[in-house]
């Protein structure tokens, strides 16, 4: 039988952009248009929250101020996450136009991408392709980009800390409402999108949305860029149709002796073997901003978790108690049961703490410790406590 | 150290002198200095006229604005779970054994410091480092003691 290879697209890295000439086109169009083909190629952020991208330019343009902003999140510090950082270094002016196209749309003159310190080594090439492509729109749109770096903080990927940190304040989270698209970075509209989602849309404005709609389902259309690691044979970044089983995932990029896939990051779900077949990836099924880490028999589940659990403690930003204590907590939770010094059923309690992190944290970093806490207690519980 | 007064005049007269501007020039001395010294700190409180607690809360959230002394060379080898698996461990303890300290700590001659740091975005290929800005990947043993043996030797 040979294996079915799944499908691989080639919108994001593909070369001959013409950035020029389709932002030519776009302008031309007025920003109802542009915002309903947004619309209609059902692209949600690739972030990880999933919101939808026509929805919050909308939403960001009808908002009335004197000033809006446009942020590409390049923050990127999801465990397991690489594929904003090879868009940037591959097809860094796509990630700039689909910030002009913003811009265009929202009425914003200045647009920011914040870009983590770990990337600094990118910086000299995309200033000088920054430098080409102001020059290239000049005439096109009155809008600067400019790039501003982050300090090696993983909460500042976390929109609205991501704007107290570019106020040069502490990256500690804001509540919510109000949401960015009504008071954002200096409490203006603001859109702020995934590297990924922007450079989504600027391809919509080249191939119009019916090419995106298209592929994946209903729930989750087009494709996405996923960063492969862990126990695979072929590490690296794809571009996938989502709405794929995990187990057609598993077929291709696991090395034959798979026990679980980690979807998601630190934040997202553990998937053992045994439910591989039933889950899909995408909106309906497991979210993902597109980290996959395949584990094979051979790891302990219990170091996976607490390797988690460690970098959540660190990079809980401790604004508030259900995360600061409950990350420390967890950690200390299973070291003990490990240890033998607490029972087996002190898991449930911390099970119970998780939950009550997701509810009563600030933030999505708190709200979804539970996300991996859970799925890899639940299934892979013997290996916790033996 | 009239030279760090000149390094924090010379930032906020090329950023600014507002809140906007405190990130831009912490990591401006970050960049020369390495870390950020009390002294560092109450400069840039008094030049943007800041209390120094604001500045030095501002700059002991995020991990890259050390405040504590640091060698010329930061070395910050990825913890996290891809580079743990492919053997982050045996890195670090061939790191330490060629610069002869441990982790967290700065060599005698103020020129190495060695870190861990969570996922630096090259898990595909792990285990990885940082030293300064510079990257390296699919580290070995050997690779990684190659690597700090030349900046040891000429840099
Ligand atoms: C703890 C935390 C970290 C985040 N880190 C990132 C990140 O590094 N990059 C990113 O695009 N979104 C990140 N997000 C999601 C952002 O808050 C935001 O939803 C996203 O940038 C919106 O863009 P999108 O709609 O294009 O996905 C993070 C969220 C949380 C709670
Ligand atoms: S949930 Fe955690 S990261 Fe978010 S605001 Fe609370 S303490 Fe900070
Ligand atoms: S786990 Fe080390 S770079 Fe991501």
């Amino acid at each position: 039988m040979t294996k079915n290879k799944l499908k691989r697209i080639d919108l994001i890295f593909h070369e001959d952009c013409e950035c020029r000439q389709v932002l030519e086109k776009t302008f031309s169009r007025s920003n109802d248009e542009i915002i309903n083909d947004i619309l209609e190629s059902g692209l949600k952020g690739r972030g990880g929250a999933g919101f939808p991208t026509g929805l919050k330019w909308k939403f960001t343009a009808e908002q009335p101020a004197d000033e809006r902003f446009v942020i590409c999140n390049a923050d990127e510090g999801e465990p397991g996450t690489f594929k904003d950082r090879e868009i940037l270094f591959k097809v860094p002016s796509k990630v700039f136009s689909g910030m002009a196209v913003c811009a265009k749309v929202i009425g914003a003159k200045k647009g920011y991408i914040y870009l983590r310190g770990e990337y600094r080594f990118l910086l000299p090439e995309l200033q000088k392709a920054l430098g080409a492509f102001h020059r290239d729109i000049k005439d096109l749109i009155d809008f600067e980009i400019i790039i501003q770096m982050g300090s090696g903080a993983y909460i500042c990927g976390e929109e609205s800390a991501l704007f107290e940190s570019m106020e040069g304040k502490r990256g500690e989270p804001r509540n919510k409402p109000p949401y960015p698209t009504i008071s954002g970075f200096k409490d203006k509209p603001t859109v702020i999108n995934n590297v990924e989602t922007l450079v989504y849309a600027f391809m919509i404005c080249k191939h119009g949305p019916l090419s995106f709609k298209e592929l994946g389902t209903s729930d989750s259309r087009g494709s996405k860029v996923f960063s492969v690691s862990g126990d695979t044979p072929i590490a690296g970044i794809y571009e996938l149709e989502l709405g794929m089983s995990l187990e057609h995932f598993v077929e291709e990029f696991g090395d034959g002796d798979t026990k679980a896939v980690q979807v998601g990051g630190a934040a997202g779900f553990c998937v053992p073997r045994k439910k591989l077949k039933e889950t899909i990836i995408g909106f309906e099924g497991v979210p993902t901003g597109g980290s996959m880490k395949v584990f094979n028999s051979s790891r302990s589940m219990y170091n996976v978790l607490h390797n988690y659990l460690e970098f959540f403690e660190e990079e809980s930003c401790g604004q508030c108690t259900p995360c600061r204590v409950g990350c420390q907590q967890l950690l200390k939770g299973i070291e003990a049961v490990k240890k033998g010094e607490k029972k087996a059923i002190y898991l449930d309690q911390l099970l119970k703490l998780s939950e009550t992190m997701k509810l009563a944290s600030k933030c999505g970093l708190g709200q979804s410790v539970a996300n991996s806490f859970s799925s890899i207690v639940d299934n892979f519980r013997e290996e916790m406590i033996y | 150290m009239p030279e760090v007064q000149e390094l924090v005049k010379s930032l906020a007269d090329k950023y600014g002198r507002k809140r906007e501007n405190l990130l831009h020039i912490l990591q401006g001395i970050v960049e020369q200095e390495r870390y950020l010294s009390d002294v560092a700190l109450t400069e840039v409180a008094r030049e943007l006229d800041m209390s120094a607690a604001q500045v030095y809360g501002t700059a002991t959230f995020y991990t890259f604005l050390d405040t504590e002394p640091r060698g010329k060379y930061v070395i910050r080898i990825c913890r996290t779970i891809s580079c743990d698996m492919k053997g982050k461990n045996q890195i670090i303890q061939a790191i330490e054994d060629t610069l002869k300290i441990k982790l967290g700590e700065t060599t005698q001659n103020k020129k190495f410091t060695l870190l861990e740091t969570n996922c630096m975005g090259w898990c595909h290929e792990g285990p990885a480092m940082l030293i300064n800005d510079q990257v390296y990947t699919n580290l070995s043993v050997d690779k990684a003691m190659d690597i700090v043996t030349d900046y040891v030797k000429n840099k």
